[in-house]
């Protein structure tokens, strides 16, 4: 680990002056830590955020569920109003990491992780994402777990979150506070494909703290919940993930919210399955149909192909599982 | 640290774990990969399991630690006894860190069924492969709770 300065944070104007100087944020740390350990991130500042009145769940007027970007993953999951509201919020959290990392990790610092590509991770191989113009080692590597889904010749590398893939799906929010005051980005323009520039990852810009996320209200009953297929049954990434929420009414899918996770290089929203879905009758060959569409802009590499069809399964076995067998 | 109070000056990359290892002398809590994926690191701090390879010593101002030499003063710890009864290791190295897990995992109430403190638990490794006997520990320790 290369030295560093540490401060912690008074209040957050401290913290955003503290972040456009160019000192990292540190929530729960088990990203950050993990990487300048590998030497992977070198911080020359590390600013402490974990003082600051950024970890509260609330209920918002609409009845939609707003999170504080410190909140921790193992309070969110358990958190009552998630659990009613949002199981699959709870569910993507509770299927992460282990319950020792998720009393440490915040949901600011989780949608922020860096992948898991393990070129990434070793500073001696190729990676554009760490070092621009240096290559990508996994176009021509070992690239069984990377993404199918947006990436782009610069760079194939998965986000690695789960509950990331629960707020693609629920079209949250991210709220942020910079220089210029607050301002909020939806989830699924926050995180950024790799294109040319696979080292900007996120739409912050300079010195902008993550407040919260915010999931807004849904129609109601909404049922919902998210399935992770692993190469262990825990404590792993996931393969590929689904995270579905259905709302029926009428006798007809009146809302379909879906997005997968483990096969794109951003959480990946399935408007097309979501489209296949709405105003049709529940049943298995709905679930079948919706779920075909689910792999077909995939560009599979030379070693994850397996990934197209595991995907429109777990895409189908999950619209089951929440819709229901019919 | 274990119901002291203690005052260290430490370059700030130190980590919780080394600081107990390399500083306090307290060599119970392991370093297995250093890199939160195997949990032998795993200590108390503020009531809470967590990895103390992730956790930066300085951020620890005021924080309750508990290692595994701070669980218990004289007898051991219903957890500690239950390892032993059931046998719930062979080389030991991992133990430490599952027995500060399985107090965490027991005080958080996940351990309703042999699946749930399976996956509750999931965060330490045992690369002897006791998984078997480590929940029987754990239900154990969570019956006489
Ligand atoms: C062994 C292992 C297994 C894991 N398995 C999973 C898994 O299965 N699923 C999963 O989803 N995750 C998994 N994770 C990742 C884990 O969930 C993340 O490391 C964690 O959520 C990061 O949160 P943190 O608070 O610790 O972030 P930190 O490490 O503190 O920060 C991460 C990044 O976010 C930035 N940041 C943090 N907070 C803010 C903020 N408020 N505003 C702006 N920037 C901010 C930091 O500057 C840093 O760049 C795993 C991690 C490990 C080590
Ligand atoms: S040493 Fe901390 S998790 Fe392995
Ligand atoms: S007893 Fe040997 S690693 Fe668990």
């Amino acid at each position: 680990m290369f030295p560093f300065t540490y401060t912690k944070a008074a209040d957050t104007r401290a913290a955003v002056a503290a972040g456009q100087r160019g000192g990292r944020f540190i929530a729960g740390g088990t990203t950050l830590v993990d990487l300048m350990r590998e030497t992977v991130e070198r911080p020359d500042t590390v600013v402490d955020i974990s003082g600051l009145p950024l970890g509260e769940i609330t209920t918002t007027r609409s009845g939609g569920v707003r999170i504080g970007a410190l909140v921790r993953m193992s309070d969110a999951a358990a958190d009552r109003r998630v659990r009613n509201t949002f199981p699959v919020i709870s569910q993507a959290l509770e299927l992460s990491a282990s319950a020792q990392l998720r009393n440490m990790a915040t949901i600011g610092g989780n949608i922020m992780q860096r992948t898991r590509c393990t070129y990434f991770r070793d500073v001696s191989a190729a990676c554009n994402k760490r070092a621009p113009g240096s290559g990508c080692a996994a176009l021509e590597g070992f690239n069984r777990s990377h993404a199918i889904l947006g990436g782009s010749s610069q760079c194939v590398a998965t986000h690695p979150s789960d509950v990331a893939v629960a707020f693609a799906a629920l079209e949250a929010s991210v709220h942020l506070l910079g220089p210029d005051g607050e301002r909020g980005v939806p989830f699924t323009e926050f995180l950024l494909r790799p294109g040319n520039t696979p080292e900007r990852e996120h739409a912050l810009r300079p010195g902008e703290l993550i407040t919260a996320v915010e999931i807004p209200a849904h129609p109601r009953p909404l049922r919902s919940g998210y399935l992770k297929v692993r190469d262990r049954q825990s404590y792993e990434f996931a393969l590929t993930s689904a995270a579905v929420a259905l709302h029926l009414g009428g006798g007809v899918v009146r809302a379909a919210k879906v997005a997968a996770g483990g096969v794109g290089t951003v959480p990946w929203k399935l408007t097309a399955v979501e489209q296949r879905l709405l105003g049709e009758r529940p049943s298995d060959r709905l679930w079948t149909a919706a779920a075909a569409v689910a792999a077909d802009d995939a560009e599979p590499l030379a070693h994850n192909e397996f990934k197209v069809e595991l995907l429109k399964r777990t895409v189908e076995r999950q619209l089951r599982v929440v819709g229901g067998t019919r | 640290m274990n119901g002291e109070r203690r005052t260290v000056t430490v370059d700030n990359r130190t980590s919780l774990l080394d600081l107990v290892r390399e500083h306090f002398g307290l060599t119970g809590t392991k370093k297995g990969c250093d890199a939160g994926a195997c949990g032998a690191c795993t200590v108390l701090v503020d009531g809470h399991r967590v990895n103390g390879c992730l956790t930066l010593a300085v951020r620890l101002d005021g924080a309750e630690v508990i290692t595994i030499e701070g669980l218990s003063r004289d007898e051991l710890h219903p957890l500690q006894q239950a390892f032993i009864d059931q046998d719930a290791f062979q080389c030991g190295f991992c133990t430490p860190g599952q027995i500060m897990s399985g107090v965490g995992c027991i005080r958080e109430r996940h351990t309703g069924s042999a699946s749930e403190i399976r996956e509750w638990m999931s965060g330490n490794i045992c690369r002897c492969g006791c998984y078997v006997k480590i929940v029987k520990a754990v239900q154990q320790a969570a019956k006489g709770r």
